[in-house]
Parts: structure tokens; sequence; C-alpha cells
């Protein structure tokens, strides 16, 4: 049996067997505001200055459409359907480590529209990214007929601070089904991105989960040299192998669809597991791979320097009643105004100028006149 | 003579004026609540209110899905937090509020007690889309 068929062999058996983990990508959206994600893989392989993102969808629950929303650092050069094996294939690589050490784990006004630069379909998904802040690009998924979670217009604007571009993959069920693809069956997408130190993004995963839920994923990236983290792992997330890539796994992934650019020696693997919450997954990995310091920026740990404007609410007048409020978090005192009745004040300055004329007047008129 | 009768006419005048006045200082008021929302987060937490209180909610939605906006004691809060509802009509306490539109509602605190108000959209009053009104 060829090493080809082997590999496809291997990764049939890790979709299909029940132990295998699921393959998800971006935050997916739904009609209902949720989807039952299930886990994350995703590889960010990053070579002569080129970042090729390669993830899946794989979903646990509902019909009808699904979309995922992917933040993207620039405009891609290229999105196109991802290889048959790649994520298995590197599962596959560090699974025993991973049984191994398992146990050790536990505006106030409308935006402009956003931009879609670029549309394609792959099976049954439907690919468009967009050039938009995040509330153009929340709008954008709401017209189109998702319902974001709550969390959305945070973590969009929290995206659009540092990159306008997104990737609205939309997963049409229907289609799928016509297709012959099953509700659970992942599709892999690969997008290329010219880019000088590799970035991926984490925060998207926790999108629309509960506080207490679980957000785990497997990144494996691919770089020429030892990359430099940011943040430091521990804070939600654990390196599980950093290791020269063998050889053969770089043949094996060479030879699937659209990975022949990877040099067939020379790479460094590194599998990172998420075990994180939303509420603790408030970052993105930034790497360098050229020996220095990440960009805390990318990171999402420190504001880019010149943010995009944050609506100020606006307050209304306050009166004398004014029995407010505790304040929450960063947000303003919300403005409390009094409503009354204005016309009786209206008349009764009308009235007074009138009355001290004909008073005037009455007082005149009322004079006793003298003659010279 | 003459000029006394004058003078009754302008101070009886200047008291009428001086009473409409008064009447304007002593009319119900109806406080307007402004509640402006974002991030899925109403910018108030806690509002204070006299019984027998209206007070007019103007709720601005400033994110990019909808929000709504329910008003009431905790029990009208399970029930619209399981409720299937998708819209509300303009009903006293109870308003749906567009993406990026303004929507108001009022709602008269007859009792004593503690309110709620909040969105129950899937997920939101969880997320923190919340408050109580102390009715004193």
């Amino acid at each position: 049996m060829s090493r080809r068929a082997c590999v496809a062999v291997f990764a049939f058996a890790l979709v299909v067997l029940p132990t295998s983990s699921a393959l998800a990508c971006g935050g997916l959206i739904g009609p209902n505001g949720a989807v039952n994600l299930t886990k994350t893989t995703t590889l960010a392989a990053h070579h002569n200055g080129v970042e090729h993102y390669v993830t899946a969808f794989n979903y646990a629950g509902g019909g009808g459409e699904f979309g995922s929303i992917v933040p993207l650092p620039t405009i891609p050069s290229k999105v196109e359907k991802g290889g048959a094996w790649t994520l298995q294939r590197l599962q596959q690589e560090t699974a025993p480590l991973v049984q191994k050490e398992a146990a050790a784990f536990a505006t106030t006004a409308r935006a402009d529209s956003a931009q879609e630069v670029y549309k394609t379909r792959i099976d049954a998904l439907d690919i468009t990214v967009l050039k938009g802040g995040g509330e153009s690009v929340g709008i954008w998924a709401s017209d189109h007929g998702f319902r974001l979670p709550p969390d959305a217009p945070e973590v969009l604007d929290f995206y659009a601070k540092r990159s306008p571009y997104f990737m609205a993959a939309v997963f049409d069920s229907k289609a799928a089904k016509e297709r012959g693809q099953q509700i659970g069956d992942g599709t892999p997408i690969h997008i290329t991105m010219p880019l000088r130190s590799p970035w991926v993004p984490l925060r998207i995963l926790g999108l629309g989960k509960q506080p207490s839920e679980a957000v785990t994923a497997d990144v494996y990236l691919l770089t020429d040299r030892i990359p430099n983290l940011l943040p430091a792992a521990g804070s939600g997330f654990e390196i599980e192998r950093r290791v020269p890539a063998s050889e053969d796994l770089l043949a094996d992934l060479r030879s699937d669809r659209g990975m022949e650019w990877l040099p067939p020696f020379g790479m460094w693997l590194t599998h990172l597991t998420i075990n994180s919450t939303a509420p603790q997954l408030r970052y993105d990995l930034a790497i360098n791979v050229d020996g220095g310091a990440p960009s805390p920026t990318r990171a999402g740990l420190v504001a880019p320097r010149t943010p995009a404007p944050t609506p100020v609410p606006t307050v209304a007048p306050t009166a004398e009643l004014t029995p407010i409020p505790v304040v929450t978090g960063d947000l303003a005192a919300a403005p409390v105004s009094q409503t009354r009745s204005t016309w009786p004040l209206v008349l009764a300055f009308t009235l007074l100028p009138i009355s001290a004329v004909a008073a005037f007047g009455w007082w005149r008129w009322g004079r006793p006149r003298t003659s010279t | 003579m003459r000029l006394r009768g004058r003078t009754a006419i302008l101070i009886g005048v200047l008291l009428a004026a001086v009473g409409v006045s008064a009447s304007a200082s002593i009319s119900a008021p109806v406080r307007t609540v402004v509640l402006a929302v974002r991030h899925s987060k109403f910018s108030v937490s806690d509002l204070e209110v006299k019984r027998g209180e209206k007070v007019r909610f103007v709720v601005r939605n400033e994110d990019p899905i909808d929000h709504e906006l329910i008003v009431g004691p905790m029990p009208v809060q399970i029930r619209h937090e399981s409720g299937r509802e998708k819209w509300h009509p303009p009903i006293p306490g109870e308003v749906s509020v567009p993406l990026l539109e303004t929507a108001e509602t009022s709602f008269t605190f007859a009792e004593r007690g503690t309110m709620w108000f909040g969105c129950h959209l899937p997920g939101h009053w969880t997320y923190g889309m919340q408050g109580q009104i102390t009715v004193k």
C-alpha cells in the first residue's frame, strides 16, 4: 500500500471512529444563536513569509444553514478547499503523546456596509471575505439570516480594531445533503495569506459559549524556525510538543491537496492544546519566527495605537430627580431625564409681561391729568 | 377707587399667572430612563423608582444584533426566558429593539419591591443583559 493510501485510510479511520475528535473552525453562529461545537483543529503553517491557515468545520447539532466567522489578519491571496487529510495526519503525528499525557490535563448611526472582497464556493460552504468594522460585519451576518450570539458585538469589535478582514463561511446543510455529506462531516478550508509572522485567532473560538463551557482546540504550527509565542503557555493553552517536523510527516502533508509548497525538511512542528473557557480566552496567538518577541497588539493583549473610535453614549439632560444608579463596568452611567408638561410654564411666562404692560397702561390712563 | 380697582385686577392677573406656574410643578412626573445597549450590556444595572411612578424607558441599541427590553417581576422574566416570542408588541414594559435602532416602552411601578429588566433573546440574560429595579 502506498504512503498516500495509508494516510488516506488512517485519516478515514480518524474521522469515522468514535474516538476521533471532531473538527470545527471559527465561531459558529446559527438561527438559534448557538451551535454545539465540539472541538477545533487548525494548522497555521508559515513558510517564506506566507501563512497557510487550514481549518475545518464539523458541528454536532442543528440543521438548515450555519455560518462561521473567522477573523483574518490580512486579505488572503487564496481561499481554497483544504487538503483531505492534512489535519488528520497532524493529529496522527501527535496522538500518542496526547493519549499518554491526557490524564495530566483536565455609533449610534448605522455603519457602512461590509465590503465583500472575495467570494467562492467550496463544497457546501459559501465563503465570503469581508472588509469592514465589527459593526458592519455583524450587520452583514444579521442581513444574511444569522443570529449572532450576545458576545458577538464585543468579539467582532475586538478583531476589527486589528484588522478589517473577516471570512464568513455559510454552511448549507441542504446542499451538503444533496452532495451526500452527513451532518458532522468536516470541510477543510485552506487560506493563504502573505504575512510576515503567523497569527492564530483564538478568542473567536469562545464565541457563543457559556462562561462555564469548555473551549478546546488543537493548534498545529509548522514554521521555518522555533516559534516564540505570546501569550506564554499556561494561560489557557499548553505546548504539547515542539520538535523538528519529521521528513515522513512533511512528505505526507506535501502529498495532500494544496500542500505542495511545504519544504521536504527543515520545519518545526509545534502542537498546542487549548483547554480554556470563553472568559479566560480573551487573546489570540501572536507568533514570531525571526527570534524576536511576538507583538502584544496582535495577541490582543494591548490595544492598537489608533483604535477605532468608540461611539460614546449620548447623555440626555438630567433633571432634579436623579436616583441613578450603579455604573457597570466601563460603561457610562445611563442618562436619566425628567419629562413634565411645560405648557403651564410657557403660559405663565407669557402672561407676566402682558400683565406688566397692561398694568402700566392702566396706571397711566388712570393718573389725574394736569393742565398747564 | 378707580386706581384700587385696577390694582386689584393687576394683582389678580399676576396671581393667576403664578398659580398656573405653580400647577406646572405639581403635575405628575414621567421619568425617562435612557438605556444604551453596547456589547450586549445595558448601560445601567440598577435603578430606583418610587411607588406609583411611571417610567418611560428609551432603549438605544448600539449593537449590530437585535435586543429587547422586558420589565417586570421575576416570574415575568422567567416566563420570557423560556418563552418563544420572537417579537414583542408595544405593550407596557415589553419592547423589541432591532439592531442599531431605538425603541421605547413605559411602565408604571404600582407596588413596592424588587423588579427586573432584561433581554431574553437566546443567551442574552445569562450573558449579563439584566438589571434590578428597586421600587420604594
